[in-house]
């Protein structure tokens, strides 16, 4: 299997493909009376960008505007210490992806909890999670969900099995999220200047290309969904600078290989039948937006850990330290470096905003591979 | 006895079971059969000395397990300063429970490693703890030994010195993860845990005017580099077409977003050479791994910083890795 996995990138990293498509880029550039600010939606995107130093091979005239899409990164502190609470209750086991586990709350992390003798477990497949109830119906098994839209149907598939198996012992913390409300919000920003959007590679697959066809026309801007290597990433923004000089905005797929139009039907009809629309989701540094973010259907409400462990979950709204600027550098107005904690105070190993802590933040990518000059 | 029980901790009749029917047997030398409070030895010209824990989950791993990693590491620690392991010592803390089985094919996988370079273990020390006190089995040993290459230092690397690796990385770490989350990596792919003595020595009796050596377990290549970087003072370019890495650590790395310099190894080393020796190394390290290369260079430039040039020109810093290796959510 990795043998393929290799095989499946080799071309997509040919140096001779990206000078071809960089040189490609440098003389439609020429053709830009201002420079063009792309924003990649996705902290994937932002990571490849950086780990490949790509903007060292386009015009000045294109400037990446990074965007919200890290899902750790998103999830504000009061949540996070609701994950620890239920960590910290009598005989629970709390679960969640990746590096969820080392953002801090207001008061230490997942991690933390962990070495201090709670059980927290990262795992790397949501279907160990079912494996962990059925071995433990002693214990409560609380899953901390988070994802946008890719990682959703996961969710909305272990509940329907865990009702399916009757683990009354599963429970389920939902932080699911959309990609398009905190599009709309960034580009309704009076002080937005983003000219065009490399939409999210995974998102996408799940949810085809329609939810951003709203906000190609309302804003007038360029969409391509594009995929994470870098002769991806370089066709992706030839691709906008086609449609941009001549005044095209419509949503282009470059992914072609995995996303399709009308999305995977049978993923997002799962979601459908499992989640709704929360009225409103606390973003970390974007603040409340408006039907972004997803709650469990009352049906599964007995899973709801929000629900039925609610005496244990402080619901205070919690705020980043004053000197981090995470708030904008997630709408795209601000660089990693022109925080004045960046690479001081705040560093992957001791974060203090939620751009430091994921492999898929900004200020982390930044950190990790470095602005090269 | 089918598992080790909290009495063959106690000193008693179950405690010398337990050193003679599995220690000393495997173990077996003059010194260590002399049974005294310490080892003594005959030690001439200068020695290095070293000492390293070992925990490792699962105990057993695809190419090794916890007893060839803590002995391997502690002569690869010895070698790495120019210097053949002579004398270890060992404790084992095991939790009592333990299949003997396990821990017998563990000290005799020990055993096999120190013949490699004849080294042996004349102290050692056993302690039985209640369950859930340690995971299963830890083990600490130290080792002194004879230094053959003096003067090896992170500190000595100079502008125009050749950067060396005597394999391809990441091997460890990525069959370490996918052992413990049950991914199947297929039966080939294994742990490159290994001595390194032997290779160093050839290097040595070559007389190949080496500079450093570091072996590049927790933190990898990466951390290796990094240390150099700013010990020596220098800039470290490295070309990262030419860092050999297997198919499956590649596959590893893009579907769990990893870097494969992060990644531990337990049998893989990186030197820095004067230019003029480098294709010298290089032969005599191919003889060891087909996959040893000469993967970049030291500079004066960017001091105390590592820079990867990619294929298609571009260049980014490589940092050293911080905190835990997490999978990327999506």
């Amino acid at each position: 299997m990795s043998e393929f996995l290799k095989s499946l990138q080799d071309g997509f990293r040919n140096p001779k493909t990206i000078e071809a498509i960089s040189n490609e880029i440098k003389t439609l550039s020429r053709n830009l009376n201002q420079t063009l600010r792309i924003m990649e939606v996705c902290g994937g995107h932002t990571h490849t960008i950086m780990k490949y130093g790509l903007t060292q091979l386009l015009p000045e005239q294109i400037e990446f505007v990074h965007g919200p899409g890290c899902p750790v990164c998103v999830i504000p502190k009061e949540r996070i210490d609701q994950a620890i609470a239920l960590a910290k209750m009598e005989n629970s086991i709390l679960v969640t992806l990746g590096d969820m586990i080392r953002v801090p709350g207001s008061n230490g992390s997942l991690a933390e909890a962990r070495s201090s003798g709670y059980d927290v477990k990262a795992i790397y497949s949501p279907l160990d999670l079912l494996n962990i109830a059925r071995e433990n119906p002693d214990k409560k098994v609380i899953f901390f969900a988070v994802g946008f839209e890719t990682t959703t149907p996961m969710s909305a598939s272990i509940v329907l099995q865990a009702q399916k198996e009757n683990l009354n012992n599963f429970y389920i913390h939902v932080n699911h999220v959309m990609v398009p409300p905190p599009m709309e919000m960034i580009m309704e920003g009076e002080q937005t200047d983003i000219h065009a959007f490399i939409a999210p590679s995974h998102v996408s697959v799940i949810t085809g290309t329609q939810i951003y066809e709203p906000i190609a026309e309302r804003y007038q801007v360029p969409i391509v969904i594009s995929g994470f290597e870098p002769v991806d990433i370089l066709e992706g923004i030839r691709m906008i600078l086609n449609q941009h000089l001549k005044s095209q905005y419509k949503v282009e797929i470059q992914y072609s290989r995995v996303v399709k139009e009308a999305g995977n039907i049978r993923a997002k009809d799962m979601i459908e039948r499992v989640f709704e629309k929360r009225e409103s989701f606390r973003w970390r540094g974007l603040g409340n937006i408006e039907r972004s973010g997803l709650t469990l259907r009352d049906e599964y409400a007995s899973m709801d850990a929000e629900k039925v462990f609610a005496p244990y979950l402080v619901q205070n709204e919690l705020y980043d330290h004053p000197s981090c600027i995470c708030g904008s550098i997630l709408k795209g107005a601000a660089k990693p470096f022109e925080c004045a904690v960046f690479a001081k105070e705040c560093t992957p190993a001791s974060p203090m905003g939620s751009c430091m802590v994921s492999s898929e933040g900004s200020c982390n990518a930044y950190y990790r591979y470095g602005e090269w000059k | 006895m089918k598992r080790i029980s909290l009495s063959a901790g106690g000193g008693g009749e179950e405690s010398a079971q337990l050193i003679d029917k599995l220690f000393l047997k495997y173990f077996f030398n003059q010194i260590l059969d002399s049974k005294e409070d310490a080892a003594v030895l005959s030690l001439e010209g200068k020695s290095a000395f070293t000492t390293d824990g070992y925990t490792v989950s699962p105990l057993e791993f695809s190419g090794g397990n916890i007893g060839k990693l803590s002995i391997a590491g502690t002569i690869n620690d010895l070698a790495m300063m120019g210097a053949k392991a002579e004398y270890l010592s060992c404790a084992f803390m095991i939790e009592e429970g333990l299949e003997w089985e396990v821990l017998e094919r563990i000290v005799a996988s020990m055993a096999n490693e120190l013949s490699i370079c004849g080294a042996k273990i004349v102290c050692g020390d056993t302690k039985v703890v209640p369950r859930r006190s340690v995971d299963r089995l830890f083990i600490t040993t130290s080792g002194i030994g004879k230094i053959y290459l003096p003067n090896l230092s992170s500190k000595a690397l100079e502008a125009g010195d050749a950067v060396l690796v005597s394999g391809d990385i990441g091997r460890h770490g990525c069959v370490i993860f996918a052992e413990r989350e049950g991914l199947n990596m297929g039966t080939q792919f294994k742990s490159d845990c290994a001595s390194l003595w032997p290779v160093v020595e050839r290097l040595i009796d070559a007389s190949i005017p080496i500079k450093a050596m570091r072996d590049a377990t927790r933190g990898g290549l990466s951390a290796v580099l990094n240390e150099w970087a700013e010990a020596s003072d220098v800039g470290i370019e490295i070309e990262e077409t030419a860092i050999p890495v297997s198919a499956e650590v590649i596959g590893m790395c893009e579907m769990m977003g990893f870097d494969p310099y992060d990644l531990a190894n337990e049998g893989t080393f990186v030197l820095a050479v004067p230019a003029q020796a480098q294709e010298s190394a290089l032969a005599l390290l191919k003889a060891f791994s087909p996959h040893a290369a000469c993967i970049g260079s030291v500079t004066d430039g960017k001091k105390g910083r590592v820079v990867l040039k990619t294929p298609w020109g571009s260049r980014r810093y490589l940092e050293l890795p911080k905190g835990e290796l997490l999978p990327r959510i999506c």
